[in-house]
């Protein structure tokens, strides 16, 4: 049964230490329930030892705690067993351990790797090192001006050498959801890998990994209501069972020797020294928050903002909203410029009347040059925004160009 | 916050710049940058007989950058490197809100600029300019001592 008063800013706390705040940075970091801080503090308070270790009643506890909020990661993404599902510390480690784990033992020199060109650096960075470090080419896959990847472009793109095709399933650019199951079912006729970047796509849309078919999927817990340092890694269970350890130290192994070592079984294996359970059990929280208020009306309040937004802004001269012409394929996501004011002045605007947006290039710096725009401002709305932060956010980018001495 | 922020003297120089253009007769240029923002200038003087007798700046960045620039050549123009270097230490002793009303006075236009103090993540826009200027007198005075030296 859906609950209708999750849908309320009244839930989170920061905004009664920070009144009359109009919050649209969501795609950065989105703000937290108390449902969530609560459990956080509940878990310190009730059931804090260290995980996987103790031999006593407080450490199982705190297993259960841990483990229970594996399954219930294991569940939001449809994944098949908790043994596909590593807890990191954000979305870039996870992609950082599929580079250095699975990257170093399987990518050799005159090997293709293929990235999406609108990739955040965290999807784009760990690929260049890895290349560079073996010899191996980096590709990049273009998208139109509006954001879309054709079929038709990736099936070109692919070689017989590209082992690994990169790209997130929603653009934290440009708001647009990626075909990932087409894009999958491509590369694997193609014998190639598909990770998938989810940060901005799990928060906002059901994600099932095995109906996408992905090969790997990289999320983090804060920019879902969760808490900050944690994150997700999902892997196939055969290829995790085959990757090397990522970090090494305690937890992670089976036996030890003055020579060497076994290493513990999968998930642990890539879980060296003590574990934040606390962010596991505040990822948990937010998940069983989303599933108590449903996607359906998650989605369906988001699309609704955005429109509202989308549409007001496509009124007011010189600004241009970068990405698609339908406000339905942005998400939630609204990047734009407003002609002769950098964005920086924008976001300078928009604070001093405590409206938080983000201005720059998003971590994307290879997307700008491509479109070729030095930095863009960004919106991001979240489920607890509402017609007031809309109205409020249209009211100033409608000023900006006078506030910057420009007649008219 | 951004209260005031752009006011009219700052939204005029950077609408309006006097001094952004090329600079043929500069006897010394500095490029600037600030890679996190990308502000981004390349500041040309020409020196001679010990004073500023002309100066531009071109590139691009937000309006502080380069409101900023271009109000500090209007200082400079006219001036000793000295007196154009004790100009720099002003002003960025104000834009980190630690100067005397009397010193605020010597800076004129470039006042207008004080309120950024008060906003730490722009104090790197308003001093790309003053930045820029440092690392060329600095360059300047190097190769002179080399100079002196030979």
């Amino acid at each position: 049964m859906m609950n209708r008063d999750l849908i309320s800013k009244k839930n989170f706390p920061v905004f009664d230490a920070y009144p009359g705040l109009t919050y649209l940075d969501n795609s950065a970091t989105q703000q937290k329930p108390r449902q969530v801080l609560e459990a956080v503090e509940k878990y310190y308070r009730e059931e804090n030892a260290n995980p996987l270790r103790g031999l006593y009643d407080l450490s199982v506890k705190a297993t259960e705690a841990y483990e229970g909020a594996r399954t219930a990661v294991k569940k939001f993404i449809g994944a098949k067993s908790e043994r596909e599902i590593i807890f990191t510390r954000n979305a870039s480690e996870s992609l950082n351990l599929i580079a250095y784990s699975w990257g170093r033992e399987n990518i050799k020199a005159d090997d293709e790797i293929l990235v999406a060109v609108s990739e955040h650096h965290s999807d784009l960075l760990p690929w260049q090192i890895l290349a560079k470090e073996k010899g191996a080419k980096i590709k990049y896959l273009e998208c139109s001006e509006s954001g879309e990847y054709a079929a038709e472009a990736l099936k070109k793109a692919l070689t017989p050498e590209t082992r690994l095709f990169a790209i997130a399933q929603i653009s934290n650019v440009f708001g647009r959801l990626n075909p990932i199951k087409k894009f999958a079912e491509i590369c694997h006729e193609n014998g190639t890998l598909i990770v998938c970047d989810g940060a901005q796509s799990v928060p906002h849309i059901p994600v099932d990994v095995r109906a996408l078919d992905v090969d790997f999927l990289a999320f983090s817990a804060h920019k879902m209501l969760g808490p900050m340092g944690i994150g997700v890694l999902f892997g196939k269970e055969e290829l995790l069972e085959k990757m090397p350890p990522f970090l090494s130290g305690g937890e992670m192994i089976e036996y030890v020797t003055l020579d060497g070592a076994t290493y513990a079984e999968l998930p642990h294996k890539f879980e060296a020294g003590t574990v934040n359970a606390g962010g596991a059990v505040g990822l948990r929280a937010a998940i069983d928050y989303i599933n108590e208020l449903t996607f359906e009306a998650l989605e369906q309040r988001e699309d609704e903002l955005t429109a509202l937004a989308f549409n007001e802004m496509k009124k007011i001269p010189y600004v241009n909203v970068i990405g698609a012409d339908d406000p339905h394929d942005h998400h939630g996501i609204l990047t734009f410029t407003v002609e002769g004011v950098h964005p920086h002045d924008i976001a300078a605007i928009f604070d001093s009347e405590n409206i938080a947006i983000r201005a720059g290039h998003h971590c994307a710096q290879p997307l700008h040059q491509f479109l070729g725009v030095q930095s863009t401002a960004r919106m991001s709305l979240a489920f607890y925004n509402d017609e007031n932060d809309i109205e409020r956010f249209v009211s100033v980018l409608g000023s900006i160009r006078r506030k910057m001495g420009y007649g008219g | 916050m951004a209260d005031n922020f752009y006011g009219e003297v700052l939204t005029d120089h950077n609408l309006h710049p006097l001094h952004k253009h090329e600079l043929d007769c500069a006897t010394c240029s500095q490029h600037g940058v600030n890679p996190s923002c990308g502000d981004d200038i390349v500041l040309n003087l020409q020196l001679h007989n010990g004073i500023i007798e002309n100066g531009s700046f071109t590139g691009s960045g937000c309006a502080i950058s380069q409101a900023s620039a271009d109000i500090m050549l209007d200082l400079i123009i006219g001036k000793t490197p000295e007196e154009a270097d004790h100009y720099r230490e002003l002003f960025m002793r104000m834009i980190t809100g630690e100067i005397t009303d009397d010193e605020l006075e010597e800076l004129e236009e470039a006042g207008a600029l004080q309120s950024i103090s008060k906003m730490p993540a722009r104090v790197k826009c308003a001093a790309l300019g003053w930045r820029t200027l440092e690392a060329l007198l600095k360059a300047k005075e190097e190769q002179n001592e080399d100079i002196d030296k030979s």
